[in-house]
């Protein structure tokens, strides 16, 4: 097991050699003779953030449940290690049994942000197995997109085998043993695709034919062959307790992003904040039960030694098990010294009393998510947050000690206005006010409010899908403008604000809601030494602005441009469970200033009850 | 309790740094679930201290660690639970018990031993293994010596404490510890300039075969002070707990 797809030379060479080697404390074994399918799971970026996730953590899991299948990981080489394997033309290799990835039967590719395109560009090339899936040979690996991105495969159609849509836990086993079978048989790569593409959920881009209308707009996308259907449903895991999850996770040895067990509570979301994604493509919001959570908190504590747990879901405040598994961790890891790294809350008086027993309040600090300054943009959005809550909100945490405060924000939503922009200012200001107005017994120093800024980018599959953006420019402009306001506020010392990078926001804006024309532009950046764009320092925003221009394609067709509400979408033939209609309607509410509620309150028949559990059928569970 | 844990470093784990290594170990003293003392105030972290770091890239099969307990098992029994809970590469070879007032092993580190061995393709393995009695008995050995902030000429001869043939690699003996500290690459080094080579870093492969401290004039390896634990002691008996 001692050996190493590369030599000392290369490792000693290269910065933190660790992320090549394998050989982690649960990382699972197998006897490549004894199985039937080598299944490699790829993160394409670096090891640190690969190994953060809990998503491959799952996958690693179930896969290796399997006695005929072994499972093993692939992340992205770093720039160090990427051009040494260029020069020596190594072939990307995984890390258990540090065999080339071209000898496996699938290559999976996780894709979780826009930003990391080029790096799957960077796999499939060291991979030796060819960047576009036609130049793909009959015994290379099948390479199979699954994430979060691919409720917009297109700008990766051409380069991708299959996307998978929707979680992991469903039918991947369907598709193992088709392929098996396959295998067995015997059978050419193509045959193969039509029979994974009658798999629910499994999406064969070379099946689809995509024709334009001469404004560059979809006009029809068609499956080529009888075995490829119309449209593809989304996967959903509706019983989120008996499923495979990871009680033995692996454990690093270099410090990674998520250093700490994680405790996935719930999936998906009642709130409807129309520019969420996640909020839309997981719903229905499913619970994993209180006893499941205390055992994967209890075994995989003791799996790996690790001294934290964290929590993780979209709005963990709804979680209706919170208090107990709260004090359950408490309770029971307290005492052995393990930290418990709680979500962002709700501010009130449950999770201060929470809060304060777990973290040092002094060092620590508040979040809130206001994501607009004002209550008509925050009506726009449909974030139910209001300022009279915030403010409660921080001045109870002011009483409990705390004195750093932190809130984030988007720039860009539609229809935003002047007002709205300097009303994150604001907004800002008067937080600082109530922590001055208190009695001094409350006060401790200066009070640090921070505002973090991040514009906005439309998504698929969200009411604002059909939103226009703005110029770099533009928002460039809107944060200079906001940041003046800041300059402008009576406690502007007590205040700080920070923006993001607005070239990333616009390349994210061109990638998010792309079609397969784009996949060329990827192409193109990538031969142009585009790789790792989510790191700032490698990020050359020209190089991407040429290489739309070398297709022939203007950006703005993706980003500025006003779409009608009857356009064909790229990614319209994926069925979300969310209906199209249902967006619609939203999008037309927010244009309307009008506020929708969130799924226990009211039902607003988004569509995801289709899938028959959930929040969707709560209220009729608890009737019965 | 305080105990001196003595452990190898195998394989491929060569690759994981000094900092890695104390994760490494905390982590593992929490698989084991192994009463490990942790120290007061708001963030407690686990009372443990190493020997000499080890550089990247080398091998031991001599490390050391001091780790206080609230109470332990048998000596024995120590090392299975730990055993247990290791991965393949590092293994704990021993449990030893050193008095409270002991200091810690990275203060008490004098010396190491190591083993030099040779990669292919370099170089004429017997252009060395000939010369090492004539390049040890130099009166003098200059070394440029980089620090971050400069470059010196720096006579190493005295810290060499041993340098000899064995089974066609080097064996070295080198002032090792916190004060004084001689690296085995440094003596490679001045050993290819003395034979009129160029300088390959990658041409050897280091192996620390043992920890020393030094009492009463003679070096000790460091587990010497330790002694065994026959039977758990249990908080009861620990000293301080009554």
């Amino acid at each position: 097991m001692n050996n190493l797809a590369l030599i000392d030379e290369i490792l000693l060479k290269i910065e933190k050699p660790v992320r090549y080697i394998g050989h982690e404390v649960n990382s699972v074994i197998k006897d490549p003779e004894k199985v039937d399918i080598r299944f490699a799971m790829a993160f394409p970026d670096v090891y640190e953030i690969g190994m953060s996730h809990l998503g491959m953590k799952i996958i690693y899991e179930q896969m290796n449940r399997r006695d005929d299948v072994w499972c093993e990981r692939v992340f992205s080489p770093w720039v160090d290690l990427d051009k040494v394997m260029r020069e020596e033309k190594i072939p990307l290799f995984a890390l258990e049994s540090q065999d080339p990835v071209f000898m496996f039967d699938f290559l999976a590719i996780t894709i979780q942000y826009e930003m990391c395109y080029t790096n799957i560009l960077q796999l499939l090339d060291l991979a030796q197995i060819g960047i576009y899936a036609k130049d793909r040979r009959e015994d290379a690996p099948f390479v199979i997109g699954g994430g979060p991105c691919t409720y917009n495969p297109e700008p990766l159609a051409p380069f991708f085998d299959m996307f998978y849509i929707g979680e992991s836990e469903t039918v991947y086993y369907d598709l193992m043993d088709i392929y098996k079978e396959h295998k067995a048989q015997g059978g050419s790569r193509q045959e193969f695709l039509k029979k994974a593409a009658q798999v629910p959920g499994i999406y064969v881009p070379s099946l689809y034919n995509v024709t334009y209308h001469e404004d560059g707009t979809i006009a029809s996308m068609e499956p080529n062959c009888p075995e490829a259907p119309k449209t593809v449903l989304r996967q959903v895991q509706m019983d989120l307790d008996n499923t495979f999850y990871p009680e033995k996770p692996l454990v690093p040895y270099i410090k990674v992003t998520q250093d700490r067990c994680v405790l996935e509570i719930q999936r998906g979301c009642t709130r409807g904040c129309r520019f969420c994604q996640a909020g839309m493509v997981y719903r229905p919001l499913r619970e994993r039960s209180l006893s499941m959570l205390e055992r994967v908190a209890e075994n995989s504590l003791k799996a790996t030694g690790n001294d934290e747990i964290s929590l993780s879901s979209l709005s963990s405040s709804d979680y209706r098990h919170l208090p107990e598994l709260c004090n359950y961790l408490i309770d029971n890891f307290r005492s052995k010294n393990i930290n418990i790294a709680l979500p962002s809350l709700r501010i009130d008086a449950f999770s201060l009393d929470v809060m304060s027993k777990v973290q040092d309040v002094r060092k620590s600090s508040l979040t809130f998510a206001p994501e607009a300054g004002t209550q008509r943009m925050r009506d726009v959005i449909n974030k139910g947050l209001t300022e009279e809550v915030i403010l409660h909100g921080a001045e109870e945490a002011f009483k409990g000690g705390w004195n750093k405060v932190k809130l984030y924000f988007m720039m860009g939503l539609p229809t935003e206005t002047e007002e709205d922009m300097k009303g994150i200012a604001h907004l800002c200001e008067k937080v600082a006010m109530h922590y001055y107005k208190l009695d001094s017994q409350y006060r401790n120093g200066r009070v640090s409010v921070g505002a973090s800024c991040s514009f906005f980018v439309p998504k698929p599959f969200t009411p604002f899908q059909w939103a226009s953006m703005c110029e770099e420019e533009e928002y460039t402009r809107r944060a200079h403008l906001v940041n003046d306001e800041f300059k402008a506020q009576h406690n502007r010392r007590s205040l700080s604000f920070k923006y993001h990078d607005a070239k990333t926001t616009v390349l994210e804006g061109i990638l998010a809601r792309g079609d397969r024309r784009i996949a060329d532009v990827i192409y193109s950046a990538y031969k142009k030494g585009c790789l790792y764009d989510a790191w700032t320092e490698y990020f050359h925003y020209d190089r991407w602005m040429e290489a739309m221009e070398e297709n022939g394609l203007d950006y703005h067709f993706y980003t500025t441009r006003e779409r009608s509400l009857d356009e064909i979408f790229p990614w319209d033939f994926i069925e979300i469970g969310v209906t199209k209609e249902f967006l619609k309607r939203e999008w037309n509410n927010a244009m309307e200033e009008k506020v929708t509620p969130n799924c226990r309150e009211k039902c607003s028949s988004c569509g995801a009850s289709r899938f028959g559990g959930g929040v969707c059928h709560e209220s009729k569970n608890q009737m019965e | 309790m305080k105990a001196r844990i003595k452990w190898s470093k195998t394989g491929v784990l060569k690759f994981i740094g000094h900092l890695d290594v104390q994760r490494y170990f905390h982590k593992a003293m929490m698989r084991a679930e192994l009463p490990v003392s942790f120290s007061k105030g708001m963030s407690p972290h686990q009372i443990m201290s190493f020997a000499a770091p080890l550089g990247i890239g080398m091998t031991s099969e001599g490390e050391y660690v001091d780790v206080s307990f609230d109470w332990c098992y048998s000596s024995q029994e120590m090392l299975d639970r730990m055993n247990a809970v290791m991965n393949e590469g590092i293994s704990v070879l021993e449990f030893k018990q050193i008095n409270e007032k002991e200091k810690n092993c990275m203060a008490v580190t004098a010396a190491a031993d190591y083993l030099v061995d040779f990669r292919k393709g370099y170089y004429y393995t017997d252009a060395f293994l000939k010369r090492t009695e004539p390049f040890y008995f130099q009166e003098q050995i200059q070394i440029l010596k980089k620090t971050k902030r400069s470059e010196k000429e720096v006579d190493i001869s005295p810290m060499i404490l041993a340098i000899r043939e064995q089974d066609e690699q080097i064996f070295m003996r080198l002032v090792t510890g916190s004060a004084e500290n001689l690296k085995p690459q440094l003596v490679m080094e001045a050993f290819c300039n003395y034979l009129g080579y160029d300088y390959e870093p990658f041409a050897f492969q280091y192996h620390r075969l043992e920890t020393y401290l030094k009492k009463d004039g003679e070096l000790l390896p460091l587990g010497a002070v330790g002694r065994d634990v026959p039977n758990a002691i249990l908080p009861d008996d620990v000293e301080g707990n009554v």
